[in-house]
């Protein structure tokens, strides 16, 4: 937008701005995402990564399946109550700031699963910034909840960084 | 001092490595507890049921028709060849017979989930070894796959498409469908070519898979594994063929087998299986016999067409006799266990029906926990990195395995 021609040639000149526009438009563009995915909704997660739909596209490139590198967290399937102390162990590991979305009926409410070994909701246990409905949903509805993802953390200021979320959760893991 | 020798001198301690519930290479929430000498698996140790969701108890308090919805979730990289398999097994319980042409649409869809699961598979088990060009193109065709299924029931994974007697909408599957279907599979062959040409010749890939993770012939008939796993050892033994149901005698295809019994020979009875798949498809499109598709209307268990019940007071009671509770759906009682070639090997149904809604017990025989028993046997011995191979090779799936 005529920004490089207001520069000077030789490389000099300065801008000014909010660290904050800069800090989140660096982190928006750059989101790393840890995939947790269980079940069906992993196989539309795969999709939304392969050929078609591509969410390199969007900056989230680089899967990170270590937690403690990432700062999105995908919660793609079926959550069982032996699978739930897992997830919030790898929800506690990473590191802050750190955003949520959870994919699926099963995950943001059981879904079909009303049974004794399921979890009715992972938001019982871990905070979840973004739903998505759809039983599985579509890449396209995958890709919305990303965009509002970013948006978040465009919104979002430095200062509320150093707070962490509300975490006042049962924990559901022991250290020994 | 050779290094042999100076490798016998040095003493190391074992290692417990937990391998899961949480890793990339696992599809899923399997977990194994691995016991390490150096890089070397000493025993390992799968646990599973981490991915357990009560689908048999579930059976218990679902109509028949709604059971099919929760097939899908079972295995869901090839969603429909659950539904046909359970929906076999409820014909065979109610006595029930579609016409050839609902029977060669099913054939048609499930072999092309049949495509839709080795191409993950295959695609996936490249990934695991560093080859990410064969998953991207193999999910291309993922892709045109799911719009077909997409086009034809509504949704691209989750199909749900079968109901007793038929599928859920009669006289769908027109000219149009099979253009389209023609369409998105005549790029399969060239992709199923190119991805051969990336690994079958690649060092690296041969290097992974030769000769690593062996079963048997006879290890695998005693373990009880079945699919492309059987088939690699050399064993020919495709129900199928055996025992053929919805018309597969009527289609001439061969039964790709292996020698080996490794890695390698597995991921070349899948590929050499995705084109007798689109035999069968391109030979059940070309004879697809007209008429209806759905079994008759007068039986009590079938639902009628759409546009009846929404047009006729008739139609409407005759779906509103078998939606509705007690209201005389009367299934026979009885015993059945009907078995199917999934992707992955047999599927089988057993419903036991004492008369009411529901089935009285609904067992499953997923072939991934019938596959997955061989693994502590095939890890042992073998390298840590090998782990990842075999896992992927296996191509188990939690959903069903856990069921």
């Amino acid at each position: 937008m005529g920004l490089e021609s207001n520069l000077n040639t030789d490389g000099g000149g300065f801008m000014v701005t909010t660290v904050d526009s800069v800090v989140n438009w660096a982190r928006k563009s750059s989101l790393w995402p840890m995939p947790f995915g269980t079940a069906c909704c992993a196989i539309e997660m795969m999709a939304t990564y392969a050929s078609r739909y591509d969410l390199a596209r969007f900056g989230a490139e680089r899967m990170s399946f270590s937690p403690r590198q990432a700062d999105l967290l995908l919660i793609g399937g079926r959550v069982p109550i032996k699978m739930m102390p897992v997830l919030q162990k790898i929800y506690e590991q990473m590191s802050e700031p750190k955003w949520v979305i959870s994919i699926g009926a099963c995950a943001s409410s059981g879904g079909l699963f009303d049974t004794y070994s399921m979890i009715q909701g992972v938001d019982q246990f871990i905070p979840v910034d973004v739903y998505v409905p759809g039983c599985p949903p579509r890449p396209e509805n995958f890709i919305d909840a990303f965009m509002k993802i970013q948006k978040l953390v465009e919104n979002d200021s430095v200062k509320n960084y150093k707070k962490p979320k509300n975490n006042s959760f049962n924990k559901l893991w022991q250290t020994n | 001092m050779s290094i042999a020798e100076l490798g016998e001198t040095i003493k190391t301690e074992k290692m417990k490595m937990n391998f899961g519930p949480q890793h990339p290479a696992t599809h899923g929430t399997l977990r194994i507890e691995m016991e390490l000498d150096g890089e070397t698996v000493v025993s390992a140790n799968p646990e599973i049921g981490f991915l357990h969701c009560g689908f048999e108890k579930l059976c218990e308090h679902k109509s028949y028709n709604q059971i099919v919805n929760i097939t899908d979730r079972m295995n869901y990289l090839s969603p429909f060849c659950n539904n046909l398999a359970f929906i076999l097994a409820v014909e065979k319980l109610f006595d029930l017979k579609i016409p050839k042409r609902g029977q060669y649409i099913r054939v048609i869809l499930a072999e092309l989930s049949r495509i839709a699961d080795h191409c993950l598979c295959v695609g996936a088990q490249a990934l695991d070894l560093g080859a990410f060009t064969a998953f991207l193109y193999l999910f291309e065709e993922r892709e045109n796959i799911y719009d077909i299924m997409e086009m034809i029931s509504g949704n691209r994974l989750m199909t749900t498409y079968t109901r007793v007697g038929g599928f859920a909408r009669d006289r769908e599957f027109t000219d149009y469908h099979i253009k389209e279907i023609r369409r998105a599979t005549s790029g399969l062959y060239k992709t199923i070519d190119e991805v051969e040409k990336l690994l079958n010749q690649n060092k690296i890939f041969h290097g992974r898979t030769i000769g690593i993770g062996v079963v048997s012939g006879k290890d695998a008939i005693n373990y009880g594994l079945t699919g492309p796993i059987l088939r690699a050892t050399g064993i020919d033994w495709d129900i199928r063929v055996s025992h053929p149901y919805t018309s597969y005698e009527d289609f001439d295809f061969d039964v790709p087998i292996g020698e080996n019994g490794d890695i390698f020979d597995r991921y070349l009875v899948r590929m050499e299986e995705m084109r007798q798949s689109l035999r069968i498809v391109e030979q059940a499109m070309q004879n697809l016999p007209d008429g209806p598709e759905n079994a008759e209307e007068e039986d009590k268990y079938v639902l009628p067409p759409k546009d009846e019940v929404y047009t006729t007071i008739e139609g409407l009671i005759h779906q509103f006799e078998i939606i509705m509770e007690n209201r005389g759906f009367k299934p026979p009682i009885g015993e059945v266990y009907f078995r199917t070639e999934s992707p992955n090997g047999e599927l089988g149904y057993m419903i036991s029906s004492n008369g009411g809604n529901s089935p009285y017990r609904c067992r499953v025989r997923p072939p991934s926990l019938v596959n997955y028993q061989i693994l502590e046997p095939m890890l042992t011995g073998q390298m840590l990195s090998d782990t990842v191979a075999i896992l992927g090779s296996l191509n188990v799936i939690a959903g069903e395995l856990d069921r």
